[in-house]
């Protein structure tokens, strides 16, 4: 057999690659924080951020500070919890689904958070009410996801997959319709711009409110990480080596689906992240994902920034996030399935 | 009796949809230290039988127990601490090292938010080792031989630490050479101590193992003994529908199980 590209010629990097790939994101922030139609040089950035935190007297420029703080700091930390959020749940899927091809959407969670938000946008509610509608929709679409295969009297994860499938299919038949009968100046608009997602507007108090059930799930997945692996060796095995599969499987699903519609939520349904990410992880981190799970989070939220950071200096208007991903994931997952063909069969 | 580790009694087993019981009033025994060669024709229900006595498929009738404990009422943690079941094949989805797949047969013992830690890391190694599998450890799962993916199933059985282990038609896959290196070690495994099950094809490998022996009929029932009791060549061909001659063979000093020709 060739040698396969996700192979673990990288192990013995392996204790290194959480702390490199920490300090690459760190240092990609504080690029971020500084670049934009409006420049802040490095210096003045760091000087309001360790005044800011040490509470010294104010030193530095008012409207950098407001451009800084006000605008910029929420922007970047959005992008990096969505893209950390996106990439661990993906790699969760992949990992209890046995299949590297699955996303975190693949039960139906950004579908249904879609739904959610544009039955908020429709009836014209205000914006907290839409990202509660989005959140509740994402865990509905799940919910009935995880009910069929109950009604069908199976527990196999093929039949999960199919379920999947099923709901999303309705999802986005409803959505369709939805945006068939909304109004074609405001509505169908923003409904649009929520499904192609975006850091451009950015609540603040979503963001706060989001991020303690997101940090709750994800801990709890990357404590179950090793759990994951065995997981992975299919239900049989892993029951003969003691594991309550369906309980196991059901506590990912529940953090993983927690954790995608919070970043739905706060920025819209972003392809491809949670679907291309964790194969780059797997290529430089390896397939345990005791190092995969925090390698890729890191990872998501470095392709996030990198992208939104794109999106928001290039070109006179701001695009949608998702165009982006996808043109950028396509290709690169085109590339990274070349190189593990032998081992994808 | 203090020693028993395994007592199926009775048991009837169908798959849901289908009418035909795969297993009916199915009963055997084993004792520690024990190998016990299950035969029978193709879709009798040696798998079957096996699976129920691993905790993965419930019967419908009739009670497993393991070491005085009927396996009903035991979670999946408490039976996977007394039984090692070694699949058939194992089919990965992702290129674990092979240290990190021996390392899972610790999930027994360990927590569900926890994980190995140095100390059993080391155990497997020593494992391994043992094994003369030691200069593969840092490879990958999927760069090695299929032989060698079979003794690391077992590696991962015996990091259990289990008094049983049940194999799977543990030859099926593996060349002539690697079939009896496999049986083999399976011998030396039960002078360790461990009671083994296995399930085969080749009525061959439980005169060598020359232990216990049980056939899954067709219709259901098992039949136990010692392979010289069970293994006769009436029995044997009227199970596989053709005639077959066991022998001793002067030069090799054992009795074995042939074909007289096609």
């Amino acid at each position: 057999m060739q040698r396969s590209i996700t192979g673990t010629t990288n192990k013995h990097t392996g204790r290194l690659v959480i702390p490199v790939l920490f300090v690459v994101l760190l240092a990609l922030i504080m690029a971020c924080l500084c670049i934009g139609k409006y420049q802040i040089s490095p210096a003045e950035c760091i000087r309001i951020l360790s005044g800011k935190i040490a509470g010294t007297q104010q030193t530095w420029d008012g409207m950098d500070e407001n451009m800084l703080i006000g605008v910029r700091l929420p922007r970047v930390m959005a992008a990096v919890i969505v893209g950390a959020a996106l990439a661990l749940s993906g790699a969760v899927y992949q990992g209890i689904f046995r299949n590297p091809l699955v996303s975190p959407d693949f039960l139906g969670v950004s579908s249904g958070a879609c739904v959610g938000a544009a039955v908020a946008i429709l009836m014209a509610m205000p914006s907290v009410m839409i990202q509660v509608s989005a959140f509740a929709g994402g865990i509905i679409a799940v919910a009935v996801t995880m009910l069929i295969p109950r009604m069908l009297r199976s527990d196999s994860g093929i039949m999960l997959v199919l379920a999947g499938i099923i709901v999303g299919g309705a999802m986005s038949s409803i959505l369709g319709f939805i945006k068939y009968i909304a109004d074609p100046e405001t509505q169908l608009a923003a409904i649009t711009y929520w499904q192609l997602g975006s850091f451009a507007y950015v609540d603040n108090k979503a963001v706060v409110s989001i991020l303690p059930l997101s940090i709750i799930a994800a801990v709890v997945l990357l404590a179950m990480s090793w759990w994951i692996n065995i997981l992975s060796l299919g239900e049989q095995e892993a029951k003969s080596l003691g594991a309550r599969v369906n309980v196991m499987r059901g506590i990912c699903i529940v953090c993983s689906t927690v954790l995608t519609a919070g970043a739905v939520c706060i920025s819209g349904t972003i392809g491809w992240v949670g679907l291309v990410i964790p194969h780059f992880g797997r290529m430089i981190a390896g397939s345990d994902n005791r190092v995969l799970l925090p390698a890729s989070m890191i990872i998501g939220s470095i392709f996030m920034l990198f992208v939104d950071t794109v999106t928001r200096i290039a070109g006179p208007a701001e695009m949608p996030v998702s165009i982006l991903t996808g043109l950028i994931g396509a290709p690169f997952f085109a590339w990274l399935l070349y190189r593990q063909r032998h081992i994808l069969r | 009796m203090d020693n028993l580790i395994y007592e199926v009694s009775n048991i009837t087993f169908r798959y849901p949809g289908y009418e035909r019981n795969v297993l009916a009033g199915a009963s055997l025994t084993l004792r520690k230290g024990e190998i016990l060669c299950i035969l029978g024709p193709n879709g009798a229900g040696k798998t079957t039988l096996l699976s129920c006595m691993a905790g993965l498929l419930k019967p419908l009738s009739g009670t497993i127990k393991l070491c005085g404990k009927d396996i009903s009422g035991m979670s999946e943690r408490e039976i996977a601490k007394l039984t090692g079941f070694v699949p058939q094949q194992h089919i990965p989805a992702f290129d674990y090292s092979v240290l990190d797949f021996v390392l899972m047969g610790r999930a027994p013992h360990t927590g569900i938010f926890s994980r190995p830690g140095a100390e059993e890391k080391a155990r497997c190694l020593e494992v391994l080792e043992n094994m003369g599998l030691g200069a593969i450890a840092d490879k990958s799962y999927l760069d090695i031989s299929g032989g060698e993916r079979q003794q690391l199933l077992i590696a991962r059985a015996v990091i259990q630490s289990p008094e049983a282990i049940l194999f799977d038609e543990p030859t099926a896959h593996l060349d002539y050479g690697n079939q009896h290196r496999t049986l083999r070690r399976i011998k030396q495994m039960a002078s360790e101590g461990y009671s083994v099950v296995i399930t085969t094809h080749n009525p061959d490998h439980a005169l060598l193992l020359g232990d216990k022996a049980a056939i899954v009929s067709r219709d259901g029932s098992v039949i136990q003994g010692t392979s010289e009791e069970i293994l006769t060549e009436e029995r044997l061909s009227s199970v596989y529908g053709m005639d077959i001659k066991i022998r001793y063979i002067e030069e090799l000093g054992r009795t074995a199980c042939l074909v007289p020709g096609l």
